[in-house]
C-alpha cells in the first residue's frame, strides 16, 4: 500500500493535502498530514471521535484556516484565498451537511434553486423550477417534497433535499459529511445505493466522512484512516488490514466491524 | 466556450440547432432563449458537442419533450445522460398553494384569536403549575435551590446595574431638558424639578427598568430554556424527577420578582442624578435646592406606588419568558420566534398593567 499523500498509479487528483497542521489554542488536531483524493473515486474517512474529521473536511472547503499545509482542490490553491478567488471553486463543488443545513426558512425546492440563482441568475423560470424538480428527483425525494418546509421533512428527508442541494449546480466534487447518521438502517441502505448510483451516473468524485461500517462496505473505493494527528493509512479494506495499527484492527475486527464484514461477504446486503 | 450557430434546414421548414463545445449550466439561459426563437420543429444536432451536464441534458430534453424535438449526433455518453434525466422527470411545486383570497384571510383571523387565547388560558396554567412549584418548595424548604437563585440574583441583578443605571441617567437628562425647553416658555423653569420628580419616581424609573429587564432577562429566560427543551434536557430532568418548574422557573421568578424593585430604585436614583446634573448646568439650580425641592413636591406615596409596581412587572417578565421557553419544540428555529414572542408579550403586559395601576392609585387618593 502507498503512503497516504502520494498519488497512487492512473490516478488524476482532485484533492491533495500536504503538511496540514490544525490546532485550536494548545489542542493539536492535525499535524503534518498528508491526503490525496483521486478522480472519480468515492475516499470514505473514518476515525474516532476528536480525531478531527469534520476540521479536516472544513480546510479543504475552506471554513478553517489551517496553521500550515498545502491544500490544493481541483488543481486550484485553497490556502490564503480571498473570497472572491474561492467562489469559482465553490460552484464546482457540493457539500451535504451533517444535518442538512438546509434555510429552513426556504421550501426543499427554493433551497435547492438558492446556488443555481446565486451563480446564474439568468435562469429563469420555468426552467429553474424543473432543474429544481429534477434534482429533488435526483436526490431520491418524492415530487410532494418540493414545496414543503425542512422542518416539516424527516430526517432522512433531509439528508436527501441537502443532497439535491449540493448536486444543484453539476458539482464534480461531492462532500459528505456522515450521511447515513440518524438513519434508521433500511433508510442508511437506501441512501448508500443512492449515493453509488449517483456517482456512477454523474462521474462524481466523493469524499465521504462517516461512521458507518456498512457505508464504507457499501459505497467506498478508498478509505482513509485518521488517527495520531494524520492519516495512517488509504486504502481497500483488506490494505489496511495489513497494517498494524490497533485502532485499524479495533475498528474493522471488533465485533461490528466484522458483522458488517461478514454481511457484505455473504451477500446478505446487495 | 460553445458556439452555437442555428440555420434553416435545406428544405426550408423548421430548423436545425447544432451545439459546439459545452453545454452546461453557465450556458443554460442562453441556450434556452435561443432554442425558444426557433420555428418548429426543430433539431438538435449535438454532434460536436464535448461536454455536457445534466442542466444541458434538461434543456434538450425538455425540448424533445414539449415541442418533439428531434436529436441527432448524440454520442453513447450524452444518451445515457438524456435518458438519465428522463428518469428524473417528476414534476413538483417550488412553494406550497398560498391562496390569496378573503376566507383564507378570515380563517388566518380565525387561527390568529384561538391561538391568541390558548396562548392566554396557557399563561394562566402555567402561573397555577408555578404556585404549586412554590407551594412545594415552601412545604419542603429542602428543595429550595439556594445556589441557582443567588446566580439568577446576579445575572438578572447585579449585571444590569451598568446598563440600567446609564439609560436612566440618560433619561434623566432628556426629561429635564425637554422639560426645560417647554415650561421656559411660560417662564417656569423652576417647575422643571416637579417634572423630573414625579416622572421618573412615579413612572418612568420602573418602567423603563421593565423594559429592559424584559429585553435582558425575559429574553434569556425563554432561549435558555427552550434550547434546553430541543435538547430534551427538560425531559431528561423530569424523568430523573427534578421538577423543571422548580429547578429551572422557580429561581428565575423570584431573581425577576426581588431584583426589579431593586433595580427600579437604581434607575430612579440615576435619573434623579442625571436630572440634577442638567438643572445645574443649565438652569444653575445648584444641587442642594434641587433636593429640598425634591422633597418638598414628591409625595412618599410615588415611591410606594413604584415599589409595588416593580415585583408584579418582574414577575410578568418571569412568567411569560419562563412560558415561552416552555412551549418551545421541535426545531432551534422556534426558539428565536419564541423569544421574540416571550419579549412582545411581557412588554405589553407591563404596559397595560401599568395603566391599571395608575388608574388604581389616582383612585384611591394617591395622586
Amino acid at each position: 500500500m502507498i503512503p497516504p499523500g502520494e498519488v497512487p498509479p492512473g490516478c488524476q487528483p482532485v484533492i491533495t493535502i500536504h503538511g496540514l497542521r490544525n490546532s485550536f489554542g494548545e489542542q493539536v488536531v492535525h499535524d503534518d498530514l498528508d491526503l490525496a483524493v483521486c478522480k472519480g473515486e468515492i475516499l470514505g474517512v473514518v476515525g474516532g471521535s476528536g480525531t478531527g474529521k469534520s476540521v479536516l473536511l472544513r480546510s479543504i472547503i475552506g471554513l478553517q484556516t489551517p496553521d500550515q499545509g498545502e491544500i490544493e482542490v481541483l488543481g486550484e490553491n485553497m490556502v490564503g484565498r480571498t473570497e472572491d478567488e474561492a467562489k469559482n471553486i465553490r460552484r464546482r463543488w457540493g457539500i451535504l451537511f451533517q444535518n442538512g443545513a438546509l434555510f429552513s426558512t426556504l421550501t426543499v425546492a427554493e433551497n435547492v434553486e438558492v446556488p443555481i440563482r446565486e451563480y446564474f441568475p439568468f435562469i429563469k423560470p420555468p426552467l429553474l423550477d424543473e432543474i429544481a424538480s429534477y434534482k429533488i428527483a435526483m436526490g431520491g425525494l418524492p415530487p410532494d417534497a418540493g414545496p414543503k418546509y425542512p422542518s416539516e421533512l424527516s430526517g432522512g428527508m433531509v439528508k436527501r433535499a441537502g443532497l439535491a442541494r449540493a448536486l444543484a449546480l453539476d458539482p464534480e466534487l461531492l462532500f459528505l459529511d456522515e450521511p447515513t447518521s440518524g438513519l434508521d438502517p433500511i433508510a442508511a441502505a437506501a441512501f448508500d445505493q443512492l449515493v453509488r448510483g449517483l456517482k456512477e451516473r454523474l462521474g462524481l468524485t466523493i469524499f465521504l466522512i462517516t461512521h458507518d461500517l456498512d457505508t464504507l462496505h457499501a459505497v467506498c473505493d478508498r478509505i482513509a484512516v485518521l488517527a495520531d494527528k494524520k492519516v495512517i493509512g488509504v486504502g481497500t479494506i483488506p490494505e489496511l488490514l495489513a497494517l498494524d495499527h490497533p485502532w485499524i484492527q479495533e475498528y474493522f475486527n471488533g465485533p461490528r466491524g466484522r458483522s458488517a464484514a461478514g454481511s457484505y461477504k455473504e451477500g446478505v446486503v446487495a | 466556450m460553445a458556439e452555437v450557430t442555428d440555420q434553416d434546414s435545406e428544405s426550408g421548414r423548421g430548423s436545425v440547432y447544432r451545439v459546439a463545445g459545452t453545454l452546461n449550466i453557465a450556458r443554460a439561459a442562453t441556450t434556452q432563449r435561443e432554442i425558444d426563437a426557433l420555428p418548429d420543429p426543430v433539431t438538435i444536432d449535438l454532434s460536436d458537442i464535448k461536454r455536457m451536464d445534466t442542466v444541458g441534458a434538461w434543456i434538450v430534453y425538455r425540448t424533445v419533450r414539449d415541442r418533439g424535438a428531434k436529436v441527432i449526433g448524440a454520442s453513447h455518453d450524452e444518451v445515457s445522460l438524456l435518458e438519465q434525466v428522463e428518469e428524473f422527470d417528476v414534476p413538483t411545486r417550488v412553494v406550497p398553494d398560498d391562496p390569496h383570497n378573503f376566507l383564507a384571510g378570515v380563517r388566518e383571523l380565525g387561527e390568529w384569536v384561538a391561538e391568541a387565547g390558548v396562548t392566554l388560558v396557557g399563561l394562566l396554567g402555567f402561573f397555577g403549575a408555578t404556585l404549586i412549584g412554590f407551594g412545594n418548595v415552601i412545604r419542603r424548604p429542602k428543595r429550595f435551590r439556594l445556589n441557582a437563585v443567588v446566580q439568577r440574583f446576579d445575572v438578572v441583578g447585579v449585571r444590569a446595574l451598568g446598563i440600567i443605571g446609564l439609560m436612566s441617567f440618560l433619561i434623566g437628562i432628556v426629561v429635564a431638558q425637554q422639560g426645560a425647553v417647554q415650561l421656559a416658555q411660560f417662564g417656569a423653569e423652576v417647575y422643571t424639578i416637579n417634572l423630573i420628580g414625579r416622572i421618573t419616581v412615579r413612572e418612568l424609573g420602573v418602567l423603563m427598568t421593565a423594559i429592559m429587564v424584559a429585553g435582558r432577562s425575559g429574553s434569556a429566560f425563554a432561549a435558555q430554556i427552550g434550547t434546553m427543551k430541543i435538547t430534551e434536557e427538560i425531559d431528561a430532568m423530569r424523568t430523573i424527577g427534578v421538577s423543571p418548574v422548580e429547578a429551572l422557573v422557580l429561581p428565575r421568578m423570584m431573581a425577576a420578582v426581588f431584583m426589579m424593585p431593586l433595580l427600579a430604585f437604581w434607575a430612579m436614583l440615576t435619573a434623579l442624578l442625571g436630572g440634577g446634573i442638567f438643572v445645574w448646568l443649565d438652569l444653575q439650580i445648584p444641587p442642594l435646592t434641587y433636593i429640598q425641592r425634591l422633597q418638598e413636591v414628591v409625595p412618599m406615596t410615588d415611591l410606594w406606588i413604584a415599589l409595588i409596581k416593580a415585583p408584579v412587572f418582574g414577575f410578568i417578565i418571569a412568567l411569560s419568558g419562563c412560558f415561552q421557553g416552555m412551549l418551545v419544540q421541535g426545531n432551534s428555529e422556534e426558539v428565536g420566534s419564541r423569544t421574540t414572542n416571550a419579549v412582545v408579550q411581557s412588554i405589553f403586559l407591563v404596559i397595560v398593567l401599568d395603566a391599571v395601576f395608575a388608574v388604581f392609585f389616582s383612585s384611591i387618593g394617591w395622586v
